[in-house]
């Protein structure tokens, strides 16, 4: 069975000055949408209280809303977790005065009790299932730990490449890679998803999918390359584009399956790690195809670049 | 002809078998177990002790599956956890306060798997519920608690050489040294050496002089404030440790996080409150007077009568609970306790623990057992605990104080500043003596900054879902490839399969505690593991279009993909190192397990489906391939 015509020859380099005015525009959408809308940081980054709670009949999260209004907390997160009898509440301590103690200590267990109580009065069937509290010290670190390892995984694939391949291509993948997570992270903070821990976990995989696919189409460029005896960059380019346009869907498609299985039988705590990389693999797959390669052109390869280094010998060299 | 070698038929046949052996323990899923282990001072676990709970349980109508005695442990299954709580109750009361009991998930496996070292992932929090929690321990208050003493030791010491100081005080801000007054330019200099030259571990600096105030900064040398936070990090962990095993949970775990924090997970524990109430618990420590021995008749007497001397206290020792009087004086307390350490007395070869005072503490310790050689000496140990409870929408904080005596002995010649309690029973209990001196109080105080509690029911279900998840994702993708790429698809489909058993082999083995990013981990894996054989089946598809023979097609297929499949895994796994670098357990599980996926997707999609492709094409003439 084929899906893709083996013979098609797109000319994906053709349309590069409206593939790269698009990723870049997306990219500058992507700032903007991060710095006006900002990423919706949950528990893991911005610290407070989370509780899930139970309820033997089922319930509508208005009615939650209402009662912990009734209570005095202001601004809470209720959300639905899969079914209605299931509720996820996240505010932060000081929505619950009575809670912090001296030297700003949270008692936790103060916190869930009080919860508790506001919600049976209304609905005395509600129970708590689990409560968790993080500091905002804990979540700031794990941001730069994030960063951090982002910085990591961009210097190392970069250093690879660059002996694998050439320093252009390294650049290129680079390059890419920083439009991927942008536009990846651009589209969390336009649906502002909720970004927690497995979210970032989540983005870093991107990072990994995404290289994956531009080192198979690169492969092919720098083995055209080697083969051609005139080797017009374009050309090769948009022929190593077509040759493993094929792979490059399948094989998306296929991670897409795995992910989307999470996303329905895995459960809340992984639809955030399912559905980002869903959006990673997606932008990945569409960068592979239109980004990567017009900015390798961009940056002038070429044949000589790419063919193995002979090694000559200085004392030959030397020689008369 | 097949060009396969053969030595790789049977290296795929050994991995394939090591997969199945060593993933298998993880179908055996644990039972819900009580343990029981005798308190120190009880008598050991034996069939008499399997009786009385076999009894208790049958009064009890409690139906378990097994009781037995394992080693120095009584273990009863049953069916499942409401069971194991009454049956908990139940073994307690039966047995009294000579035993502790503790809930346990007991593993099923069979013993001869468990004799090739074949175990199951342990599961993380939120596949089986528990309490968690991550502790910030302060170490601006270890760099406090040994500037006060320095402080009181150069005073001491200034006083000892005769030289005259106007004062000795600590900065305000912790870690911020000592400043010493003297008198003159002279006095100074003396005082600079005789710090120097007694307390090794300090910096002696001149600082600026006004009039007749000669100022000297001294500062504990950083790489000491090094050691002694890496001590206080230690000492903590070994002190939490200590707590949490009264606690009466199996396998906790405890463990050091970054350079100062530590976490602890309690599995199966639902309530957070008694247990953060002993990892929170301050301890301290008394060196009394003693009156009499433990157990000795005046002791006896005034535990049954209630008749108490009025100069004294009635304590228990701590492990054996027999009764013992101790004089209300205190000669020293804990904070004096600079250093306890165990070890065996060059003399008579038996265990003791040395401990050292500070000066303060040595000059009172010196005045006492001057005059009281031969009389006994108790070391006292005060727990408090504090409680909160709400009382008519009021607060009520409760502290109580539990006070027991871990050691007596008596004293056979004056000492002050250095001293060793000898004759103790085994170097086990020289060992617990010192770390109970050393480490009854927390070393650094602790702040809980990040807690959680997991329900037992939410991890079943996190389970059930992670399951279903992996079986539906490598179920649906192998019909895809099976449909894509006929019978290169299913023979890909082999090694998926093989993938995630090995996959699950390898973390079994290296003990990779399972999570839920775990799970997401493994089936992101299957979904990424495939790519390989779509490159191979690709190229062989490329290779039969170009005009090769389905031989040749399928070697070159292999040979080429493999340089992009190498360079491919390379820069992913680069990027599944730096998630493992990430401090956070859920996001290291996560990546150890991607990076663990991708070195075994490396060799079944690849070397595997080599073999078995060369296994059915090998020896036959080929006109086509399904591919």
């Amino acid at each position: 069975m084929e899906i893709f015509n083996h013979n098609s020859n797109i000319n994906f380099l053709g349309m590069r000055k409206y593939s790269i005015a698009i990723a870049v525009f997306l990219m500058i959408a992507s700032i903007a949408l991060i710095a006006t809308k900002g990423l919706n940081y949950g528990l893991d980054f911005n610290g407070g209280v989370s509780l899930v709670v139970d309820y033997d009949q089922p319930v509508q999260i208005n009615d939650v809303r209402t009662a912990l209004a009734k209570g005095g907390v202001e601004n809470p997160v209720v959300q639905s977790l899969g079914g209605t009898r299931e509720v996820s509440i996240r505010m932060q301590p000081k929505d619950d005065p009575a809670s912090v103690q001296a030297g700003g200590k949270v008692n936790l267990d103060r916190i869930s009790a009080d919860v508790i109580k506001m919600l049976q009065v209304s609905r005395p069937d509600a129970k708590v299932k689990s409560k968790e509290f993080i500091t905002a010290e804990v979540g700031a670190e794990l941001r730069t730990d994030g960063m951090w390892a982002a910085l990591f995984v961009v210097l190392g694939i970069g250093f690879y490449l660059g002996i694998r391949f050439e320093r252009r291509f390294a650049f290129a993948a680079i390059l890419t890679e920083f439009h991927d997570v942008l536009v990846t992270l651009g589209i969390l903070a336009l649906v502002q998803r909720e970004f927690d821990m497995t979210v970032l976990a989540s983005v870093l995989a991107v990072i990994g999918y995404s290289i994956n696919d531009k080192v198979v189409v690169f492969d092919r460029i720098r083995e055209l390359f080697r083969l051609a005896r005139k080797a017009e960059p374009e050309e090769i380019l948009n022929r190593s584009i077509n040759n493993t346009l094929s792979r490059t869907i399948i094989t998306s498609l296929f991670t897409s399956i795995t992910m989307g299985a999470l996303f329905f039988f895995g459960g809340t705590a992984v639809h955030g790690f399912a559905v980002t990389m869903l959006i990673g693999i997606l932008v990945g797959t569409l960068s592979s195809i239109f980004v990567a390669s017009p900015i390798l052109l961009w940056l002038g390869v070429s044949k000589k670049d790419l063919m193995p280094v002979t090694r000559e010998n200085p004392e030959l060299a030397r020689r008369p | 002809m097949s060009d396969f070698p053969r030595w790789k038929y049977a290296l795929v046949a050994i991995v394939m078998l090591f997969g199945i052996l060593y993933a298998l323990p993880n179908a055996f899923f644990p039972v819900a177990a009580v343990q029981v282990s005798a308190n120190r001072g009880s008598a050991p676990i034996d069939q008499s002790i399997q009786q009385k709970v076999t009894t208790a349980l049958t009064a009890q109508h409690i139906a378990a599956t097994n009781v037995s005695v394992q080693g120095d442990n009584l273990i009863a299954t049953f069916t499942n956890g409401d069971t194991q709580k009454s049956a908990a109750d139940a073994i307690k009361a039966a047995l009294g306060d000579g035993y502790s009991t503790a809930f346990k998930l007991q593993s099923t496996v069979p013993g001869w798997l468990r004799a090739i070292g074949a175990r199951s992932m342990p599961l993380g929090l939120d596949l089986q519920g528990g309490v968690h929690f991550l502790m910030q321990v302060d170490q601006s208050g270890v760099a406090d608690k040994q500037e006060t003493s320095y402080a009181d030791d150069i005073r001491v010491l200034l006083q000892q050489k005769n030289i005259r100081y106007e004062s000795v005080a600590r900065n305000p801000v912790a870690g911020q040294g000592i400043a010493v007054i003297l008198r003159s330019a002279d006095d100074r200099s003396k005082a600079s050496d005789a710090i120097a030259n007694e307390f090794t571990d300090l910096n002696v600096a001149n600082g600026t002089s006004t009039g007749d105030r000669f100022l000297l900064n001294v500062v504990v040398k950083p790489d000491k404030l090094r050691q002694l936070a890496r001590d206080a990090i230690t000492q903590n962990l070994s002190t939490l440790r200590n707590r949490i095993n009264a606690l009466g949970v199996s396998e906790p775990l405890i463990q050091q996080q970054g350079d100062s924090r530590i976490v602890v997970e309690l599995a199966g524990v639902q309530d957070a409150t008694e247990a953060k109430k002993l990892i929170g618990a301050t301890a301290t420590l008394e060196y009394r007077a003693g009156i009499g021995y433990a157990g000795d008749p005046r002791a006896q007497e005034a535990a049954s009568t209630g008749n108490i001397p009025p100069d004294a206290n009635l304590y228990y020792m701590r492990d054996t609970r027999t009764p013992v009087l101790v004089s209300k004086r205190v000669i020293v307390t804990g904070s004096q306790l600079v250093d306890a350490s165990s070890g065996t007395d060059t003399r008579n070869g038996t265990p003791n623990v040395s401990v050292t005072l500070n000066a303060a503490g040595a000059k009172k310790m010196g005045d006492f057992t001057n005059a009281n050689v031969g009389k006994p000496m108790a070391v006292v140990y005060v727990e408090r605990v504090t409680d909160t409870k709400i009382v008519d929408g009021k607060e009520v904080r409760t502290s109580k104080d539990t006070e027991s005596v871990i050691n007596d002995a008596t004293i056979s010649s004056p000492f002050s500043r250095q001293f060793e309690t000898n004759g103790l029973a085994s170097l086990k209990d020289a060992s617990d003596l010192a770390l109970l001196l050393k480490g009854g109080a927390l070393a650094a105080p602790v702040d809980i900054v990040e807690e959680g509690v997991i329900g037992a029911s939410l991890g079943a279900d996190n389970i059930n879902k992670g399951f279903s998840a992996v079986m539906l994702g490598l179920g649906l993708v192998l019909l895809a490839a099976a449909i894509y790429y006929k019978l290169f698809g299913l023979v890909a489909d082999i090694a998926l399969f093989f993938n995630l058993v090995i996959l699950v082999a390898v973390m079994s083995l290296i003990g990779v505690t399972l999570t839920m990013p775990g799970i997401a981990g493994i089936v992101l894996t299957l979904g990424m593991a495939i790519d390989a054989n779509v490159l191979i089946c690709e190229r062989i598809r490329e290779e039969l279009r170009n005009g090769s023979s389905p031989h040749a097609s399928i070697r070159a297929g292999y040979e080429k993909a493999w340089a992009t499949i190498l360079d491919a895994n390379v820069t992913h796994l680069i990027a599944a190192l730096a998630l493992t670098t990430m401090g956070t357990g859920a996001i290291k599980g996560f990546g150890v397990t991607l990076m663990i996926g991708i070195l075994t997707s490396l060799f079944t999609s690849v070397t595997l489906t080599h073999a078995f492709t060369a296994l059915i094409h090998g020896h036959r003439k080929l006109k086509t391939l399904s591919v």
